[in-house]
């Protein structure tokens, strides 16, 4: 059958070379290219900055993913980076530095815990389950002070990055920013396959009207927990990322402040967009650091930005790209 | 005179092939009873509207008979089985389809999405992440055949927020369609429309006449005279009359308790 029975199909790509596309395309290649300018110029700060931007960058697109498809805003999204960070500092301490091991139990602890928190999260909307994320990420926050053994309120340094047994020394730290990299567009390139099935339209059409989804025949409840789910396994992998990167975990890794981070690369980026937590991520976290490189104020300045653009500019920098001011895709 | 005693609208004989059996439904809100022991039977094939003067309990009957709001007594039947405490999708699986009052539909997505989300419903579990289901002609087909049904597959490739408010009504009949459905709930689906699109609008209601188990819920008195097999009139959350239009004009108690008043404002 061709494409012609189906209006909505030939309405949807509009021209291929459009600023938005361009754009992305150049961000893409200045970020494949990045260890070649680092090696060139020997600046190493540049690549631990981008590692860091390109691993919180999956944790964007997990969060965009329940948010901007789903509606589901969690205020609580960095548990997902500590879980997954302490599954590997824990593992790690206790002399499993397998990755093969460390990996897979970060995004099984952080699928457990979407579990637990989105089966009683979700049976609530809007302000009530903002809050019982936040709920639960306060929680965990806690649990980990708690635990004197892998350093408490201090934290704990890991010795070893994972070990993959020769296959990959992510001690080396270009390989290491690669691996992230393939990880990002990897989880990009899911959730554009995930938003566009039948599974995705059934979380859209959630987020659209739960009401009707119901009336129609679908049990919204299990889609969308199970949409929380696949975004918290997301995340956590995201942790385990950081873990490798910074060495050291803390319970700081799941501030709550670092799940409003979260939410605002997401709302910057462009909510609902495929490459808009990435976008975002990059312009926050670059601000983030220029600003605090020339004054202690940064949030002073880093504040009202974010004000205007969550004021003027409602599809965030992806929807300024595609020449959209205000009024993003109906809520 | 109206007596005050709750009429049985079931039809006797008929229960066995009955394909909705309402018995003695019933809900309260506080003090106020919106459906007051309702008793109702609807064969497989009829178009049967339900009239009443606002704060009837219509709206209380859509929302019992979809599963949105549950019963405190009484027990609905639909095919044999009793779907009294069943979740609103379930019923929707059984082939019980509404559309709504107010237009509720999913605004960022073209008409042809709405439809085939409807269609996709009823396609077995959507636990299927990885192939794009808008070029799934399983979906797509039947959706646009549903929107031919209404005639609106011209504006297939919209989005709902660029339709008009009578295309808009058009879209959900589709919608309710798209499912196969056994029994249709229609819910005051000539709102807010102009005489135009109303014309239209039961003219499709006469197409499906007959092919459809229909239960219309409606305000406009022309509509439902024309239509219906039968008409069961509520006041106060209770069946005051029930039977067929010409029965149903001539009963004085209802005359008195929803045509006068109406008469008397000017034919509403």
């Amino acid at each position: 059958m061709t494409a012609s029975l189906d209006p909505s199909l030939e309405a949807a790509p509009k021209s291929l070379v459009t600023v938005r596309s361009a754009f992305t395309a150049v961000l893409l290649a200045f970020l494949a290219l990045l260890p070649l300018y680092v090696a060139l110029t020997g600046n190493a700060f540049v690549l631990t900055l981008f590692t860091r931007i390109v691993i919180m960058a999956i944790g964007a697109v997990s969060l965009n993913l329940i948010m901007g498809y789903g509606g589901m805003v969690s205020f609580g999204h960095a548990a997902y980076l500590g879980i997954g960070g302490y599954a590997v500092g824990i593992l790690a301490k206790e002399g499993v530095d397998s990755g093969f091991a460390q990996w897979p139990v970060a995004v099984a602890a952080s699928a457990l815990y979407a579990v637990v928190v989105g089966a009683l999260s979700l049976r609530t909307r809007g302000v009530y389950f903002i809050m019982i994320t936040l709920a639960f990420a306060q929680m965990i926050y806690y649990v980990a002070i708690g635990l004197d053994r892998y350093g408490g309120d201090d934290g704990l340094t890991i010795y070893r990055r994972s070990q993959f047994g020769g296959l990959i020394d992510l001690s080396n730290k270009t390989l290491f920013y690669y691996l992230c990299l393939v990880l990002l567009i990897a989880s990009i390139y899911m959730v554009s396959r995930l938003i566009n099935s039948r599974f995705g339209l059934t979380i859209r059409g959630s987020r659209s009207n739960d009401r009707r989804m119901r009336a129609i025949g679908f049990p919204t409840f299990r889609y969308r927990l199970v949409c929380f789910v696949i975004a918290g396994a997301l995340c956590g992998l995201a942790g385990a990322l950081l873990a490798n990167h910074t060495n050291f975990i803390s319970p700081a890794l799941m501030h709550w402040t670092r799940s409003g981070d979260l939410i605002v690369m997401v709302v910057l980026g462009g909510l609902g967009s495929l490459f808009g937590p990435l976008i975002g991520t990059v312009a926050f976290l670059l601000l983030e650091e220029a600003l605090s490189r020339v004054t202690e104020y940064a949030n002073l300045i880093l504040g009202p930005v974010l004000l205007l653009v969550a004021i003027y500019v409602r599809g965030g920098i992806e929807g300024l790209l595609e020449g959209r001011r205000s009024g993003y895709r109906a809520p | 005179m109206y007596a005050g005693a709750s009429r049985d609208c079931s039809k006797g004989d008929a229960v066995a092939t009955a394909l909705l059996e309402i018995n003695g439904l019933t809900k309260r809100f506080g003090g106020v009873v919106a459906a007051d022991a309702i008793t109702l039977d609807i064969p497989a094939g009829e178009f049967h509207a339900v009239i009443g003067p606002n704060g009837a309990g219509k709206t209380t009957l859509v929302g019992l008979l979809a599963g949105e709001i549950l019963a405190q007594g009484g027990a609905i039947r639909f095919d044999g089985s009793d779907i009294t405490r069943l979740p609103v999708y379930r019923r929707s699986r059984l082939g019980l389809a509404r559309s709504f009052q107010i237009t509720s539909l999913f605004s960022d997505f073209t008409a042809l999405d709405n439809v085939a989300l409807a269609v996709q419903a009823h396609r077995g579990h959507s636990f299927r992440f990885w192939q794009d289901a808008r070029r799934e002609q399983e979906l797509r087909k039947p959706a646009q055949v549903a929107l031919e049904r209404v005639g609106l597959a011209a504006r297939a490739g919209a989005r709902v927020d660029r339709l008009s408010h009578g295309e808009r009504r058009q879209l959900e009949i589709a919608m309710a369609l798209a499912a196969s459905p056994r029994l249709l709930l229609l819910d005051e689906p000539m709102a807010g429309m102009g005489p135009e699109e109303s014309a239209h609008m039961v003219e499709m209601l006469r197409q499906l006449k007959g092919g459809v188990t229909i239960l219309l819920i409606e305000h406009d008195m022309e509509t439902v005279f024309a239509l219906a097999n039968r008409i069961t009139v509520l006041v106060y959350g209770r069946v005051i009359a029930c039977g067929e239009p010409a029965v149903i004009r001539d009963d004085p108690a209802v005359r008195q308790a929803y045509l006068g008043e109406k008469q008397d404002r000017g034919h509403g």
